[in-house]
């Protein structure tokens, strides 16, 4: 049995979460107040999944830039891979909050979406 | 082929720009940095002396007590922000008593008005926060505040309007006599070089390196002398209402305690010499030395108001007087310009105007014009008449820095002028955007954004202070 | 300019809660006065997700929870104006404004709402030795400018402060292409939030290095390198220094309620805060001047903010429409055993609700704690905390009935748990 200390992010109070393997299979989950700890401490030692927030170029509005985010948690590992394939995208104004701005991001199958509205100048 | 070029625009070199502008010739004033106001002259502590503390018979006691009493005339007609609010010099124990009249007498010597010895009581009066050890203190209602950039940049753009030309960004790099016959100097720069009839030396900290170029055979040596300061927010501007010096004595040599003419509190300075004449880095031992010291003269000093630390460097040279004179034929020297530099900086002009005016025996001019007018401050005027000159301008209605309550028609004025703003700090010592208490937090990106629209360039251009202290680096993601 | 009955200064989350609510409890004539370009103050800029569990049960950006309160605010037709700066507040609630449309106009309203917010405590707050080169920001400044901006201010950073803003520059900052070497604490704890450590730092291998502070600044006219030392007692110890070559230098060392405006009014301040002291109706000492969110004391979540911010916008309306019940007994607000502040500081029995929230913060971290509310010596209210830390805001909510009735001062406590 193998023991895993985790600090919960699915939440501002970061629960101290303890999980229990059992050759890479999860035993149990213990700290955790509300079910979502319970989801992110099963995610987090398999297969770990964050949301991606970042910004992407915006040509034509009152700011050049707008932000956005996955629409979901896409996996750990391709943080950088969804980064850059947003480098090469740019959006002419105006932009609406929820728009898709790249879709199936790097291969992730989530879409990235403007978190803002950018008009126009 | 100028008729004058003056080597430096800080406050000395600004001031004989001023005085000569009056005669018919042509004068260009040459700078290393992006803008006047960049050495000594904007880091020091913003006071104009009464005059008892330079040595009588010096040259610096005389122009300082000049400079002092044409200083209150100077503002009005430059339109800068001047206060005699007078000064104490603090005398901490009845030991250090005979050092005190020594001062006092001295004063009376150099021709000081208004000097007087007052006792525990009235100066308890004076100054609520004055330390409970204060015995007397000398009371000099001559002394005064002023503001450094604002006096400095008055006298540059009357300069300008003059007929004065400012080339920044250029560094001088040698100097020799022009070749047959008569006087002139070819002035080398990193841009070229230039040929003048005259040159005036106010090169500041390298004052000695100029000087040493022109006259060889009698070096100078400049020492950069340099002092840390606090500067506390408005909410402390109150602490004292006069300059307070510590008379140097039993407790060791203290510093000043200030208001400024903008209403904050200024604290320091210390004095340290250092090889590098370029290294006004604050050190951790120099502020704690402000810190111990601030207290002996002026008691509870709220010290955690403080919304900046910074250091300045003195030119010091080794006689501690100020050396103007014509050292070779068309050189003269504006050299050694410590404090009280500033306050002297009205008669330093006039006294240098005179000595080239008889070199090149140069006439008046009749259009002169002595007259400038400040940057609008529009808290200055009454509501009615605010709202006036908004409905007239509406850049006046939009506040860009909070803290100080500037706003984007004063910046946009700042940047249109001559010679005007062309980076945040320009942009700052001129309208006070990013002096307040946030420090640019807020308001820089706001100024980048006018800067870059009135400048033609784009945002990423803007810099702190010109050369390579450029804010931004680059674009997001540009690296990945 | 049309009188109106309640202005709100600043349009952030504060501001729309405080209108928003107002407006539902029956106040008409409502004015914000946004001094930025748009609604939503810092949240705006604030792109990362986290906000929102509590007020929407679902995780927002920062921009998305603004766009939540900006459409209730245009859905209730409550009026705002923008590049709007609030020049003055006098102790009768005129409000001095101006913005390039209308000019200069002072607006006379019936009850005001203070929310302008906080700002940051900047470098010379904080007496950082060394030169003062561009490459310099307040974690802040730097979120505008890449956020909002699309710029970076920097590519080899190193952080001072791990406060939230701090921790989520450094992974802002690594997202956008720069490299940051470490993120500086002087304290011996972070002073942001548990998970914010393991997602903007341990995800990207960025070191927090808890007890260091910078002690010098390196670079005439860009930042080239800082130093670090290890702190002991407060001060760095000799020997402990540490370079790193960088270009940038980012400050995230505490926050400070903007009370300029309020100050020169005459509102009467907790010197703790920053912000007012006001009574269980978030009154301040000014009838009729309320205050909520960051400007009244700092926040950790903006939900919280949102909260207090509606319950101001609630009690400006009742003011508004009853010009002020009778007050009755006044109590105050004492705190002790590392209860650094609480607000209220002072709370009107009679005048509350069914419950009194208070909120506070500690001002170390504690284990195994009791939170613990007295009146006199009768102990009105407990809970156990495994953790408190200075970081992290407390929320206690107090049975009004409790209140009433002869008694002493409320004392909010520590103990052992």
């Amino acid at each position: 049995m193998e023991k895993r200390e985790l600090i919960c992010i699915g939440c501002p109070m970061g629960c101290p979460l303890t999980v229990t393997l059992d050759g890479g299979a999860v035993v149990t989950v213990q700290g955790n107040t509300c079910p979502r700890g319970d989801a992110y401490a099963r995610r987090e030692v398999t297969a770990p999944t964050r949301i991606v927030t970042t910004t992407v170029r915006v040509t034509g509005g009152i700011l050049p830039a707008v932000s956005c985010k996955t629409r979901s948690d896409i996996p750990k590992e391709k943080i950088f891979d969804v980064v850059r394939a947003l480098k090469s995208v740019v959006v002419p104004a105006p932009v609406h909050i929820g728009q898709v701005l790249l879709p199936d991001a790097a291969g992730t199958g989530v879409d990235v979406v403007a978190t803002k509205d950018v008009a126009e100048v | 082929m100028y008729d004058i070029i003056i080597i430096g625009a800080g406050v000395s070199g600004c001031a004989c720009a001023r005085e000569l502008s009056q005669y018919d010739a042509k004068i260009l004033v040459v700078e290393k940095e992006e803008d006047v106001c960049c050495g000594t002259s904007k880091a020091n502590s913003a006071i104009v002396h009464a005059g008892y503390d330079a040595a009588h018979g010096s040259l610096m006691a005389k122009l300082n007590v000049e400079g002092s009493r044409r200083m209150p005339a100077l503002a009005k007609e430059l339109d800068f922000a001047y206060d005699r609010c007078g000064s104490l010099v603090v005398c901490l124990s009845n030991e250090d008593r005979p050092a005190l009249q020594k001062l006092y007498e001295n004063g009376i010597a150099n021709g000081v008005e208004g000097l007087r010895i007052i006792e525990r009581d009235e100066l308890v009066g004076m100054e609520p926060n004055i330390s409970d050890a204060a015995v007397a203190a000398l009371w000099a209602p001559t002394g005064g505040i002023v503001c450094p950039f604002g006096l400095t940049f008055a006298l540059a753009e009357n300069a300008a309007k003059n007929g004065v030309q400012f080339r920044f960004d250029t560094k001088v790099t040698g100097l020799h006599p022009l070749d047959g016959g008569g006087t002139g100097w070819a002035v080398e720069t990193d841009h070229g070089t230039l040929e003048t009839r005259c040159i005036v030396n106010a090169a500041g900290v390298y004052a000695d390196t100029l000087h040493n170029m022109a006259d060889a055979a009698h070096p100078m040596t400049i020492t950069a002398r340099r002092g840390d300061y606090f500067l506390l927010d408005h909410t402390a501007g109150q602490h004292v209402r006069h300059t307070v010096f510590q008379l140097p004595g039993k407790y060791g040599k203290g510093v000043l305690v200030t208001p400024t003419v903008h209403g904050n509190l200024l604290v320091g300075p210390t004095a340290i010499d250092v090889d590098d004449k370029e290294a006004t880095a604050t050190t951790a031992a120099g502020l704690d030395e402000v810190r111990e010291k601030s207290g002996l003269a002026v008691k509870d000093i709220p010290l955690r108001q403080t919304i900046t630390s910074f250091a300045g460097l003195r030119a010091h040279e080794v006689r501690h007087d100020f050396f103007i004179g014509e050292i070779a034929p068309g050189f003269v020297d504006c050299a050694a310009i410590e404090s009280p530099g500033l306050s002297s900086a009205p008669a330093i002009g006039a006294m240098v105007a005179d000595i080239v005016r008889g070199s090149l025996h140069l006439h008046n001019k009749p259009d002169f014009d002595p007259t400038r007018r400040g940057i609008l401050d529009p808290k200055a005027l009454d509501l009615a008449a605010r709202a006036e000159l908004i409905r007239q301008n509406p850049a006046y209605g939009q506040i860009i820095c909070r803290c100080e309550s500037v706003t984007e028609g004063e910046i946009i004025d700042a940047i249109r002028r001559t010679p005007g703003a062309r980076s945040l700090d320009g942009v700052k010592r001129r309208t006070r955007a990013g002096m307040g208490r946030c420090q640019a937090g807020f308001c820089s990106p706001r100024v980048m954004e006018i800067l870059a629209r009135e400048l033609g360039v784009p945002q990423s251009e803007i810099t702190k202070s010109g050369g390579a202290s450029k804010i931004i680096v680059g674009t997001n993601k540009d690296s990945l | 300019m049309k009188n109106v009955d309640l202005v709100i200064i600043g349009g952030g989350p504060a501001g729309l809660a405080a209108a928003v609510a107002a407006r539902k409890s029956g106040v008409q004539d409502i004015l914000i006065l946004e001094r930025d370009s748009e609604l939503g103050g810092i949240l705006n800029q604030c792109i990362h997700n986290g906000f929102g569990l509590h007020t929407f049960k679902e995780e927002l950006t920062g921009p998305e929870y603004a766009t939540r309160f900006v459409t209730q605010v245009r859905e209730l037709g409550i009026e705002y104006k923008l590049n709007t700066m609030v020049l003055d507040l006098a102790a009768d609630k005129t409000v001095t404004a101006m913005n390039k449309t209308d000019g200069l106009f002072q607006l006379h309203p019936k009850a005001v709402i203070l929310a302008m917010g906080c700002r940051e405590r900047p470098r010379g707050a904080l007496n950082i030795p060394g030169y003062r080169p561009a490459g310099i920001f307040t974690a802040g400044t730097a979120q505008r400018l890449v956020n909002m901006e699309g710029c970076l201010p920097g590519r080899r950073v190193v952080i001072l402060g791990s406060g939230d803003i701090g921790l989520i520059m450094a992974r802002r900052m690594t997202l956008e292409g720069a490299k940051v070497l470490c993120v500086a604490e002087l304290m011996p704890y972070s002073g942001g939030l548990k998970r914010n450590i393991v997602q903007c730092l341990d995800d990207f291998g960025i070191p927090l290095k808890l007890s260091h502070t910078v002690v010098d600044i390196q670079g005439k006219e860009r930042v080239t390198g800082i130093t670090l030392a290890r702190v002991e007692n407060g001060k760095p110890v000799p020997g402990t220094e540490e370079h790193y070559d960088c270009d940038t230098l980012l400050l995230s060392c505490g926050l400070l309620p903007e009370n300029e405006l309020s100050r020169a009014a005459g509102v009467a301040l907790n010197p703790v805060t920053g912000g007012p002291a006001v009574n269980e109706s978030l009154e301040t000492n000014l009838p009729g001047v309320f205050a909520a969110g960051n400007v009244l004391h700092v926040h950790d979540l903006v939900d919280y903010v949102s909260e207090e911010a509606a319950a101001a916008g609630e009690h400006a309306a009742a003011y508004i429409a009853g010009g002020g019940a009778a007050a009755g007994r006044t109590l105050p607000v004492r705190c002790e055993n590392g209860v650094r502040y609480t607000v209220p500081t002072t709370i009107r029995p009679d005048c509350a609700g069914d419950t009194v929230t208070l909120r506070f913060r500690v001002g170390g971290v504690y284990k195994n704690k009791k939170i613990a509310v007295y009146r006199g010596t009768d102990c009105i209210y407990s809970r156990k905390r495994p953790v408190l830390a200075p970081g992290e805001m407390e929320t206690v909510r107090l049975k009004a009935e409790l209140l009433r009735g002869p008694g002493d001062a409320v004392t909010v406590t520590l103990e052992e748990g």
